[in-house]
């Protein structure tokens, strides 16, 4: 069996981060009390998603400028592995604002624009299936990939400094905030968490791959 | 030199079709007036929140109906004549012209016709023309490019909304925003700038886009 470094690093700064995550002390913060381990497994969802959405596209791109299959069956399991994380991040934050803010879901613009790109790249699956001829499938999925990406992803870092929020770094907002973390809770969170379940999400969408290239065996070697 | 010569010969290929035929902009026409006329019916006079929030939608399927069939009504074998004449850069170029144009032509139309129907609650009028002016803009400009991805799959004009509304989101969401300027609503010194100029960067993003990856849709 191949064993390489990043998965062993992976399963290592995951098991770190559910251990030191759920035992380790935290900061006592109004309102937030023990929730703000959240933090651990919230926010890195969104960081995976955005790391596995953006390979996605970087294939995509490979893709047009280089037509093979393999490069498109990447493409197509990374986002999916983003849309899970997308939901599992969405998940964990709706749990977390049932808490904090008194409902799991206030239109807040950081849940649209998570909403917003799981819509985009589920549409991004519905395009793919419509079409049936292989090639044809792959490049048209290929420039809708980029063409949203480059639309959401403005969007997503730059509407929200506009408009007023409850996450984080918005006035008078009960909210986490970055600056509540202690020294202790960034170490886990910078250092185990965020690159951890980063890893995760590569693992998982290499897995596909893998699994992809074996049933379209034909395809790939014509 | 060139280059605009082929752009202003297709665009006006697509204008003369369009007077020549005039299905497209009466076809268009008859959905804006009949769409309106149902919110009449539906609410008379609405508040200006209503109002505003009805409008932008209104204006979103307007832009899907009156963009989807400037792709659709281009049949295979013509595609291929164009491919053979034309570049793609400029063909999608003066796609996007023509579909501005019709549909800062729609918008304001509509603009009227709201403006006669569901009342006037615009505070600033020549304001909130200006952003109707610049949101046609950009949802015409998205959507041309989301018609040109879905002119290549089945089902287009589904395939269109499902793909555009998502992704129009975040322009709708400032669009609707920037627009109670127009009702009176005082902001924050330099918000409304900064807001219109992150707008206009997004259309500058979508004609970009759409000049690079339009050649890969168009060889099939």
């Amino acid at each position: 069996m191949k064993i390489s470094w990043w998965k062993i690093l992976c399963v290592i700064l995951v098991l770190y981060t559910l251990i030191g995550g759920l035992l380790f002390d935290v900061p006592h913060k109004k309102i937030l009390n023990e929730s703000i381990r959240n933090i651990y497994f919230h926010v890195p969802m969104w960081f995976g998603m955005m790391v596995l959405f953006s390979i996605s596209v970087v294939y995509s791109i490979k893709y047009l400028r280089n037509p093979s299959l393999l490069y498109d069956i990447q493409a197509s399991a990374y986002a999916r592995t983003g849309i899970v994380f997308g939901i599992l991040g969405l998940i964990t934050g709706a749990l977390w604002a049932n808490y904090t803010w008194g409902k799991a879901w206030s239109n807040d613009i950081k849940q649209l624009g998570a909403a917003m790109a799981l819509l985009v790249y589920a549409a991004y699956f519905v395009l793919r299936n419509s079409m049936i001829d292989i090639d044809k499938r792959a490049r048209v999925g290929a420039v809708y990939n980029i063409f949203a990406f480059a639309m959401l992803f403005p969007a997503l870092w730059i509407v929200p400094r506009l408009v007023e929020s409850l996450h984080p770094g918005g006035a008078g907002n009960p909210g986490a905030d970055p600056r509540d973390m202690d020294a202790r809770m960034r170490f886990i969170f910078w250092l185990g968490a965020v690159p951890g379940f980063i890893l995760l999400g590569i693992w998982i969408s290499t897995i596909i791959v893998r699994f992809r290239k074996i049933e379209d065996k034909n395809l790939l070697h014509a | 030199m060139n280059t605009s010569r082929h752009i202003l010969t297709l665009l006006r290929k697509d204008l003369l079709l369009e007077l020549r035929q005039q299905y497209t902009f009466y076809g268009v026409l008859l959905y804006v007036a009949s769409s309106i006329f149902v919110l009449y019916l539906a609410l008379q006079q609405p508040e200006s929140e209503v109002w505003n929030g009805l409008f932008w939608i209104i204006q979103l399927f307007i832009c899907v109906n009156a963009v989807a069939k400037s792709f659709l009504q281009e049949t295979k074998g013509r595609m291929l004549y164009f491919y053979a004449i034309a570049g793609a850069q400029h063909f999608i170029i003066a796609k996007l012209l023509y579909n501005t144009f019709i549909m800062l032509l729609m918008s304001l139309i509509s603009l009227a016709l709201f403006h006669i129907l569901l009342g006037n609650p615009l505070v600033n009028f020549w304001q909130f023309t200006g952003i109707v002016c610049i949101g046609s803009i950009s949802l015409s400009l998205v959507f041309t490019m989301l018609a040109a991805i879905a002119a290549k799959a089945q089902q287009q004009a589904s395939l269109m909304a499902i793909m555009g509304f998502p992704i129009i989101i975040p322009q709708l969401l400032l669009l609707m925003r920037i627009s109670k300027a127009g009702m009176g609503e005082a902001f924050q010194a330099g918000a409304l700038s900064d807001m219109l100029w992150l707008l206009c960067g997004l259309d500058a993003l979508v004609m970009i886009m759409a000049i690079i990856l339009f050649p890969f849709l168009w060889k099939d």
